[in-house]
């Protein structure tokens, strides 16, 4: 399935069904990360319900500590 | 109008107008690392009045690949950061009023150098501190630029009290300890991208124009040719305990007063004594001088060689304990020596 992430097409396996799928396949799962699909930020608690479609649009920002 | 900041002033959105308005601000710096090192160059340059900058640690040779206001004679020196960043800092621009200050921020440092403020940059390592700069300066009303980056990745976000959500609204879960340590390196451009953003919205509010705030989280990745903005604005909470309607400023409440922590990446632990404000430091020299190991020091501390640690004691009384990242070892090991 193709969707795009932070502005970029991407390949996705079809077994990722979820938000949470898709975070846990980018290495992001761990993370304190903000989910927007589709112009909506997704709700923390909902990440593993929501689920992903073809030709999402994705943007993902994680947190991180360094400075 | 001189000369010196004609370019700057040619640039409509800044003039002469705004020139002058940058030239009425203090702006402090918490940090003076990667972030800080940029954010302070350019605000100088830029003429901005008063820069204050904070920073608890001293030059070492790892800084020199992206922290740019320092030299290898300051990192054989090894001076604390803060006053190596003043001293290169006034070089570059005499007519900017620049305070330094080596301190290792918490709470009650942090309130007493809010005072006349008009804006804080984020230019710290951690979400401890973060988190303590959101609570302050939501209870102050003072504006921040949050800015982080690791590998080739960084982001920013400008928090306005009242208007933004804060840090506290985004993050939500906060991470704890161990997992804000990135040792996964960093590159130069990185730590410039994100200065580049912070540094621009400072500008934009030190000449009032708030109109042209970005108002979005912004990511980036600079090796994966990346680049994210989410507008965030839904995520503020009117509940949230830092800025929301009944504020209770956790991260200043059940602060935990860290006695000793863990520096990330550095293979460090600090040990801050909550006994101790000022360590003199003659008589800490005499003193390890008879002991086994080599005593140097500069006006702002004394390093001590102990077998296969290396202690560095600041005026403030916090020791760094370099070559282990037990904080228990490091206390057995600053209690051998100290007493």
């Amino acid at each position: 399935m193709f969707i795009q992430v932070n502005g970029k097409k991407d390949e996705v396996p079809e077994s990722l069904h979820t938000i949470a799928d898709l975070l846990s396949h980018y290495g992001l799962d761990k993370k304190v990360v903000i989910v927007e699909q589709n112009g909506v930020i997704i709700d923390k608690t909902t990440h593993s319900e929501t689920l992903l479609t073809a030709d999402d649009q994705l943007e993902f920002v994680h947190f991180v500590g360094g400075g | 109008m001189e000369t010196r900041y004609s370019r700057q002033t040619l640039f409509k959105p800044i003039g002469e107008k705004g020139q002058h308005l940058l030239q009425q601000k203090h702006v402090l710096i918490i940090g003076a690392g990667a972030l800080g090192t940029g954010n302070a160059e350019n605000l100088v340059r830029a003429g901005v009045g008063t820069v204050t900058i904070v920073d608890r640690d001293y030059v070492e040779k790892s800084n020199l690949q992206r922290q740019q206001l320092y030299s290898e004679q300051d990192a054989f020196e090894r001076l604390p950061k803060a006053v190596a960043a003043k001293t290169r800092l006034e070089a570059i621009n005499s007519q900017v009023d620049i305070r330094a200050h080596v301190l290792d921020i918490r709470k009650e440092e942090l309130e007493g150098l809010l005072k006349g403020i008009d804006l804080l940059i984020d230019a710290t390592d951690n979400f401890d501190t973060r988190l303590i700069i959101n609570d302050l300066t939501q209870k102050n009303d003072i504006p921040w630029i949050y800015g982080a980056c690791v590998g080739s990745y960084g982001l920013s976000f400008t928090v306005i009290p009242k208007d933004t959500p804060c840090l506290h609204c985004l993050m939500e879960t906060i991470p704890l300890g161990g997992a804000t340590c990135d040792t996964a390196g960093i590159i130069a451009p990185a730590v410039q991208m994100v200065v580049a953003h912070q540094t621009t919205e400072a500008m934009k509010l030190l000449v009032n124009d708030k109109a042209s705030l970005r108002k979005r989280l912004i990511s980036f990745d600079l090796w994966k040719n990346e680049q994210s903005t989410i507008d965030v604005s839904s995520l503020k909470n009117k509940h949230c305990l830092s800025c929301g309607t009944k504020p209770t400023y956790p991260f200043l409440s059940f602060e935990k007063q860290l006695k000793s922590s863990v520096l990330c990446g550095r293979d460090s632990v600090q040990i801050r004594p909550s006994d101790i404000m000022t360590r003199d430091l003659q008589a800490l020299k005499e003193q390890l001088s008879h002991l086994e190991g080599k005593v140097e020091s500069n006006p702002y501390l004394v390093t001590f060689f102990h077998q296969k640690h290396r202690l560095v004691f600041f005026l403030d009384g916090r020791v760094l304990i370099h070559g282990t990242s037990d904080i228990s070892e490091a206390r057995t090991i600053y209690h051998q020596i100290i007493g």
